[in-house]
This record gives C-alpha cells, structure tokens and sequence, in this order.
C-alpha cells in the first residue's frame, strides 16, 4: 500500500539558511506521524514546506512531495489552492492569532465549505454547525455567530479545527496544537483530534516539542534537529530505547515522577543554518562524539525496526547520561519565612456613566500560605486562577485588597517597600520582554541594589561579577546588552537581578514556560543548586506538573482564586484528593503513564472569575458534585501531614 | 452603548471650557486691546485718546473679567469675557474688522470649503488604499521597492510645488482648467477639479506609504495563513482578510479629521482663489482681525473634538472586540 503522504529529500531555505535540509517521511492514511523537536529545528517549516506557504523569503529548494496521487511541489499556484483546505489542511498554534479576529468565526469556516464544498447559504450554516457538533462545541447553533475574542482558548482551537475538516483533507497538519492551551483542555482537544482522524481516517501530521503529546498521540515519531530528522521509528520502539544520543537527552532533560537528581542537560547552542556545515549536526554538542563524528555526516541505519543517523548507533553506552547527584535535602526545621493570611485581591468593575463600581473580580479570594525558608512551594493551576496575581500582590506589584503579609516571623507595614523587596524578589515569565533592552546587563543587576542600597557602593561591581559566576554566565556579560543571549541565559540574567539584593525569598512566575525542555533543565538544575547553596526560598508559580514534581517539596493548588488543596509536593501529586488535582493531575500527557490509573477528563472550561458559581467553584465540572457542594463553599478537610482539602465530597468520605 | 457616548459627550464640556479659557488668555490678557489698538493703528497714530476710541469703536473698551462700573448680574455680563469669549459657546462670533458678522461669514463659506476639503478627502482616501494594496500585493518584488522610493520622493516636495506646477501645466500651458476662482453650483466643477487633483497628488506619497505599512504588519499575521491555508486566493486574503483588520486603524485615523474638512485648506483656498474659511483665515491673520482669527481657533478646537468623540464611537463601529465590551 502506498502511503497517503510521501517526502522525499524535502530542502527548504530561507534566506541563506537551509531551515530544513533533506527531510524524509511518509505517513498513512489512519496514522499520526509526530515530528518531535525544539524550537527552531524546522518541524514547522516543514509543515508550512508541505502546504507551500513559507514566509516571504523562504523557497523550497529541492525535493518531492507526494500526497495521494497529486505531486504537491509541481502544481501551479491555482491548482494548489484547491490542495490547500481540501486534500490537506492546518491547525496552527495560537487560536487567537490564527482567527480572523472581525470575522464570525461561522463566516470564517463558511468561507472554507464555499471555497471546497460549493456551500453557500444556509446549507453552509447546516455544514459548519454539523461541524462544530463535531469538535464537540456546546450550543453550536450560537456559536457559530460568535467572534473569536468572545470564545475560550478550547473553544477557539475547535473553531481552528473545524475550519480545517471543512474541506474535508485526507491529510491534517497541526502544528502544537495545545501548546497555548491548559492540560485540562489539551486532554480535550487532543480527543478530539483522535476520534476524528479515526472517524475520517485522516493521516495526521502533528507537529510538538512535548514527549508526552507524542507518547500518548502518535503512530510514529520523528526527531528533528538542526533541519534534520536524526531519529525515526514506531512510537513503543521510540519511547523503549531512543537511539540517537540528542533523543536520548530530551528525554533525560525532562523532569520526572520521583527523581531527585539533576537533569541532563545539552551543552552548546544549535548550530547556525546559514553555514557550511561539516559532520553530525549534533556533534559539538554530543558527549559521545569521535572524530569522525566531527568530519562525516552519518547516513541512515536500520536497528530493529528504528531508522537513525549516528555513526555510533547501536554502540552507545547502556543506561543513563545523567550526572546522579544528589543534593543534600535540607533539614527540615520548620521555620516559617513568609506567611500569607485570608490574601484577598479583588479587581472592581466599573459600568454605566459615572463608572460605578458595580462588583468585583475576585482574582484572589482569602488564599493562606506558607512558605518555609530554604523550601519551594508550587502554585499550581491553569491560567486564569489567579496564580499569577498571588505572586504580584505578595510583592505588592499589585496592592492586595486584603490580607496581612509576615515575612520572618514579622507583619510588612504597607509603606515599608524596601524591607519587603530586599527579602522578596521575582523572576518573571518571558525574559525577551521582562529585561530592559536598552540597559546593559550590569546595569540592570547594579540597579536594584542602588535603589535598595544594598552593600558598599564600591563594593557592587564586584558583586555583579560574583552574581554572574553563580548564575554561570561569562565574565564578560556584564558589558553586554539583553539581545546578545539566548532565552536560557537571558532568564540567568534575570536570576541574577532577582540574587542581586540577597533576597531570602524568591518568586518564581513560570520562569521556564517560555524555554525548550533542554534549556528548561538547566534552569531548573540552577534553581536547584541556588536553593542548596544559599538556603533560598521559593514561591515557584506554574502550570506545570512535571517541573512540581521536580523541584517543589510543597504544592498549593489553586482554582478561581483560591487553593483547593495543599500539602506536601508528594502527597498532593501521587494521591490527590481534590477531584480538580485529581483531573489536573491525569490530564498531564505522561511517557509512562502510571499503571492503574483512570483517566479523568473535565468537561467544560473554567468559568469567569468574574462570576464564580455559587458554593464550591468547582462544581459544574466536577463528577462527584452533590447538592451541597451548589449551596457553600467547603471548609477545610485536614488529612494528616499537612495536607489538607477544601472539598465535601471528601470531607463526607471522612 | 449610549451610556459610553453620553459620556465622551459630557467628557467634551470641561476641554471645550478649558479651550475657550485658553483663547481668552492668549487673546486678551496676553496680547491686550491696547495692543490690538496700537497695532491696528500704526505707530503714526498711537495717542491714548486713538486707543480709546478704536477699543470703543471695536467693542473693546470693557473690563476684562469684572465690570465694577455697573451693578448687578451686569458685573458679571457687561464684561469682555461673557461678550466675546463665553458667547462663543453659543457660536456667537461677533463682527469682524470689516464690520460682517462673523457666524454669517463662516456660514456661507463652509460650503466652499467642503467642495474641496470632501473630494478632497474621499478621493485621497480611496486613491491612497489603491495604491497601498498594490504594493503590498507586489511586496518584496521591484514594483513595491519602486513604490515605495516613489512614495518617499512624492511627500518629500513641497506642496507649494504641486500647486504651482499644476497651475502652470494644467491650466495656463494646456489649458485645460481655470488657474483659480469659484462659483457656485454645476458650473463651479471646472474650479474644483485641479485643486482637488492637486491635493490627492500631494498626499499620495505619505498616504499611501503609511497604509502600505499597516497593510503589511496585518499581512504577517497569523490569521493570514490561516486563510491561505484555507486555499483562498491572494485577492480573497488580500480583500477580505487584511483589508477588514486594516481599515480599523485607518479608518479612525481618518474620521479625527472629517470634522475639520469644514475649516478647509489654508494654502490651497488662498492659492485658487476659493472663498472659503481657510482662505477667510489667512486673510485675517494677514489683516490682524482678531475676532476673526479667535474665532476660527475655537470652531477649529470644537470641530476636533468633536473629530475625537467621532474617533471614539467608530472604533466601537469598526472593531467587534470594542463594539461588544
């Protein structure tokens, strides 16, 4: 049988850069082939490569592309338009960039059943509402007269997914798919994917960065790299034994279930496209590498069913490359360093012609926490639950609306700021926007101690140089400008702002949400190794449960501005007692999913803070809602070793 | 909805207040009716006695803001502020040096002014989108490199330049046109077009240039690709999609000034010959009419801000994301 797609030697340029370079794969009718990859290694020029719609500057060099009987690469423009949306079509990344944000999103997937279908009318308004009910979009009738800003990010990718099935393709390309979307809603839209490519028996090219969308998705799984795909094989093979060395590495880079040592990380940077290139692409940065690895580019080879381009292939050491170190656990002498109290943080809404305040958002709503000195504790949950807010208004970068705030056993008075930021500092999400592109990075590390007059005036320049050695950048950092580093080390600069003022409290927002998995490792080996050696505290704030499991000893779970349950990172994680950690917890996509356990996924998505269900705020998604979780919100249920759940349906198991 | 525009309606009382404030200081209080007399005059003339008669002649001969001499509400009324200042309110401009009303005069001619300042407005707008779309259409090709050094030479020339050279070509070399005049009515077209023709020109090289770039940041969005991944053709994304999102920003761009068309144009009513309030400005200035000139600032600060309550109300027009918030 031949398959549906076929590539051949696929090379793609852009400028001077061969962003994709000699790609080759096919994919069946009925199959998910996922192209596994970091950013920047041309797994999405190769989708775009496929549907011809590169950037402006970029060609396709060379290569064949065949879907079905229809040689994609020697169409005419005219005729591949009709390629595009109906035998092959595309769901991007970011729904809310990828709709038309003035169009109905009716019209905008009308637009493809005319153009495909010959729909026009109400007979493409009966086609696109069978096609919503198809992605499983609520009240489908209305939705369709809905613009994308008035949707939610689930609602909006089935809107993208829609559009896409509208020409009815043999072939669907998604590229990160749910990489913008929350775990409980990823769980959801990837059934959706799932069920229709088996329905329509579609063949899939899904496109992703994250091993466990892969593991739990795909047919078969290739590695890119440098423009290259190093590693090809069946997903059981792949995930058994990675062959190739850089496979190998992402998956030690990851963090995982009950491993306490450092992870692997990748030296180097990947190499620059628009050279001449010698050799594995991969060698500089391989810990196995001989000369020849240097000198010859490796072709492919055949082990056991898996293909890869190694010379050593095959010969590689058995086992781990991780470095087993462990940290010493700090003793645990409970010493309270920051204590949060009925932490309140209401936002007003204002409406009419004098702007009245006509209620409030409850962003944060009486939240308590605890952090011990030298410990992390996680604050988990999905974007919108206030999470964030918690952090800001701890620092009061946000003014708290209510609440007292203890920082060493002692109150912080409202005006004293100084005090309070010389103990508390923050490392922001985005380090491309949150570091000052026009200071140099000394400056930006001298400024918070002179406006906080931390240590002798003379003595600072000294400091940025030790600051730097810590954070394990180059001496010569400190004379540069934030656009000369790469994401990683900008966030080490940022680290080291927060270092800067020897805080004894730092809070981390999402600090590698922004980074690829190998350099996230790194940045969390950092985190790791700062807490050991200068006995840091961390408010670690985060969506993702695979870096909790790693670095926090506390989690708090939050849902609509309030924790749903805390404990001990262990505890909350391995038997979580909230049904929202319990979903949370089995909607992360796992390489090894654990045995036994249920796969819970929630229905719906989480209402607006502004209007927060009355009783507990979990109830309209949750399995186990009764009637009283409708009337009141749920005391406290202590469950020993400080865990302790806000639920009733809990509470009443006893 | 209403409740938003009551409020940027009620927003403009306290800056229209504010404006008129600010005309009466710089009007009165910074240059005085002593001035205005001493200038007027000459310095031939300037006796105290010719002062007083020119400010008694010419209404200026009241107290400033308290008039102490009468009693009553009078105090408050008989004064220079409230005669000539706070009746504006009421589009009550008073006489002129010349002796015509004012409001009279700005009356007929608003009609002269918008024959140019709309066609103006209306054909530069479409001209200038036109050309913009082409060389985003072109992008990246000769065609939009050539346009674009084309754009950049146009708005780099005077715009006395175009005038004169339409002038001189058009109508005295070729004779297709009058050089200048206006009358009203059907026969007026033929004073109309070389002004209007001479405007559009001068504006298309910044006009269009800064719709191209509108045009082109909207064209490297993503939900450009998506709709050529639907498969739509280059025109379909081109009209349908980025023109949509494009014409947000230049359409409430364009609105803030549709108000002011009526002040029309300073340089080219003077320079045709069209009888309409940017000329009647000119002329003021240059016969230091200051009732004239004081009230065009104010009916040119009301007409913006009534440009900027329009600005307001069209986004919520154009954008469904205001329009629903």
């Amino acid at each position: 049988m031949s398959p549906l797609l076929r590539v051949d030697r696929l090379v793609t340029g852009i400028g001077a850069a061969r962003v994709v370079d000699g790609v080759s794969f096919d994919v069946a009718a009925g199959e998910t082939y996922a192209l596994l990859g970091e950013s920047g290694c041309g797994k999405s020029m190769t989708a775009l490569s496929l549907m011809r719609l590169l950037p402006d500057g970029g060609r396709i060099l060379s290569g064949h592309v065949q879907l079905g009987e229809t040689d994609v690469l020697a169409l005419p423009e005219r005729d591949m338009r009709r390629v595009r949306g109906g035998q092959m079509a595309m769901v991007f990344q970011e729904p809310m960039l990828a709709l038309n944000p003035v169009i109905k999103v009716g019209d905008q997937i009308g637009e493809a059943l005319s153009l495909h279908q010959g729909l026009n009318g109400q007979a493409a308004r009966d086609a696109a509402r069978a096609l919503l009910d198809s992605v499983g979009v609520p009240d489908a009738a209305r939705r369709l007269d809905s613009y994308p800003f008035e949707l939610s990010g689930g609602l909006r990718q089935r809107m993208m997914i829609a559009m896409a099935l509208a020409g009815e393709p043999s072939l669907l390309i998604a590229d990160e798919p749910t990489t913008a979307l929350d775990v409980t809603i990823q769980a959801q839209v990837l059934d959706v994917l799932r069920n229709l490519r088996a329905k329509r028996r579609m063949g899939m090219l899904l496109i992703t960065h994250d091993l466990g969308v892969v593991a739990e998705n795909a047919d078969r799984v290739g590695v890119m790299y440098a423009g290259e795909l190093l590693e090809e094989g069946a997903r059981d093979a792949f995930f058994a034994a990675p062959q190739h060395p850089y496979s190998r590495m992402l998956f030690e880079a990851l963090p995982r279930t009950g491993d306490a040592g450092r992870l692997t990380t990748i030296a180097g940077q990947v190499p620059r496209l628009d050279t001449q290139l010698r050799g594995c692409r991969f060698a500089p940065r391989c810990p196995f590498a001989i000369a020849r690895c240097h000198a010859e580019s490796p072709g492919w080879q055949e082990l056991d069913g898996q293909r890869v381009r190694c010379h050593l292939a095959g010969s590689l050491p058995a086992g781990s490359v991780r470095e087993r170190v462990t940290h010493p656990v700090a003793a645990h002498t409970p010493q309270p360093l920051l204590q949060v109290e009925g932490l309140k943080v209401h936002f007003p809404i204002r409406r009419g012609l004098i702007q009245r305040t006509v209620g409030h958002v409850r962003a944060v709503d009486d939240v308590d926490l605890t952090i011990q000195a030298g410990r992390t504790l996680a604050l988990v949950g999905e974007s919108g639950c206030g999470k964030t807010t918690v952090g800001k208004a701890l620092l009061r970068l946000i003014e708290p609306t209510a609440g007292t705030i203890m920082l060493g056993g002692k109150a912080v008075p409202a005006k004293n700021m100084p005090t309070l930021r010389r103990q508390a500092q923050m490392v922001f999400q985005d380090p491309f926007s949150s570091l000052n592109p026009r200071m140099r990075v000394a400056d930006i590390l001298l400024e918070g101690m002179d406006a906080l007059g931390v240590g002798a005036r003379g003595e600072r320049r000294g400091a940025v140089a030790r600051l730097l050695d810590q954070v394990g950048l180059p001496d010569d950092a400190g004379g540069r400008y934030p656009h000369a580093f790469s994401g990683g080390q900008r966030q080490r600069i940022a680290i080291a702002r927060a270092l800067a003022v020897s805080p004894r409290l730092v809070i981390c927002d999402e600090p590698t949400s922004a980074l690829d998995v190998s350099v996230q490792a790194q940045i969390l080996n950092l985190l790791k190794d700062l807490q050991a050696d200068l006995g840091l505290a961390y408010l670690f704030i985060t969506h993702n449960l695979a870096v909790v499991e790693y670095l926090a000893h506390d989690v708090a779970v939050m849902y609509l501005g309030r924790i749903v349950e805390q404990g001990q990172a262990g505890a909350v994680l391995r038997t979580p007692r909230h049904p929202y950690t319990q979903a949370l917890v089995s909607a992360v996509p796992r390489i090894e999913p654990p045995a036994g356990q249920t796969v819970i996924r929630l229905a719906g998505d989480q209402p607006s803070p502004l209007n927060p269900p009355v009783g507990c705020h979990f109830h309209p998604r949750c399995p186990h809602a009764s009637a009283v979780c409708r009337q009141t919100y749920p005391e406290r249920t202590d469950l020993g070793g400080g865990h302790w759940v806000r639920c009733h349906w809990v509470a009443a198991q006893g | 909805m209403f409740a938003y525009i009551l409020r940027r309606l009620l927003y403009a009382i306290p800056i229209l207040i504010g404006v008129n404030l600010l005309t009466f200081a710089l009007f009165f209080v910074v240059n005085t009716p002593d001035d205005m007399a001493r200038l007027q005059l000459g310095a031939k003339h300037v006796t105290p006695e010719a002062i007083e008669r020119w400010k008694v002649e010419h209404g200026y001969d009241k107290p400033l803001l308290l008039n102490t001499r009468v009693t009553g509400s009078a105090q408050l009324t008989d004064t220079l502020f409230f005669k000539r200042s706070a009746a504006m309110f009421a589009f009550e401009f008073g006489k002129g040096d010349d002796g015509r009303d004012i409001g009279n005069e700005i009356r007929t001619r608003m009609g002269p002014s918008l024959a140019i300042a709309l066609p103006v407005f209306v054909v530069g707008l479409l001209v200038n989108i036109t050309f913009a779309l082409l060389m985003v259409f072109f992008r990246a090709t000769y065609l939009d490199v050539w346009g674009v050094v084309l754009c950049v030479v146009l708005m780099s020339i005077s715009g006395l330049f175009y005038i004169i050279a339409g002038q001189y070509f058009i109508a005295k070399l070729w004779n297709l046109l009058p050089i200048s005049g206006y009358t009203g009515g059907i026969h007026g077209l033929k004073f109309i077009l070389l002004p209007v023709l001479v405007s559009v020109v001068a504006g298309i090289g910044s006009g269009s240039r800064w719709y191209r770039t509108i045009f082109l940041e909207e064209i490297g969005k993503d939900y450009v690709r998506t709709a050529r991944a639907k498969g739509l053709s280059e025109i379909r994304v081109l009209f349908r999609h980025v023109l949509k999102n494009g014409m947000i920003p230049i359409l409430t761009g364009a609105v803030v000034v549709l108000p002011l068309l009526f002040m029309g144009s300073l340089i080219t009513e003077s320079f045709f010959g069209i009888p309409g309030l940017g000329s009647y400005t000119i002329d003021a200035i240059q016969a230091q009419d200051f009732s004239v000139v004081r009230a065009m600032v104010f009916l040119g600060s009301f007409l913006y801000i009534v440009g900027l309550i329009l600005t307001d109300i069209s986004y919520s027009w154009v954008d469904p994301r205001v329009r629903l918030q």
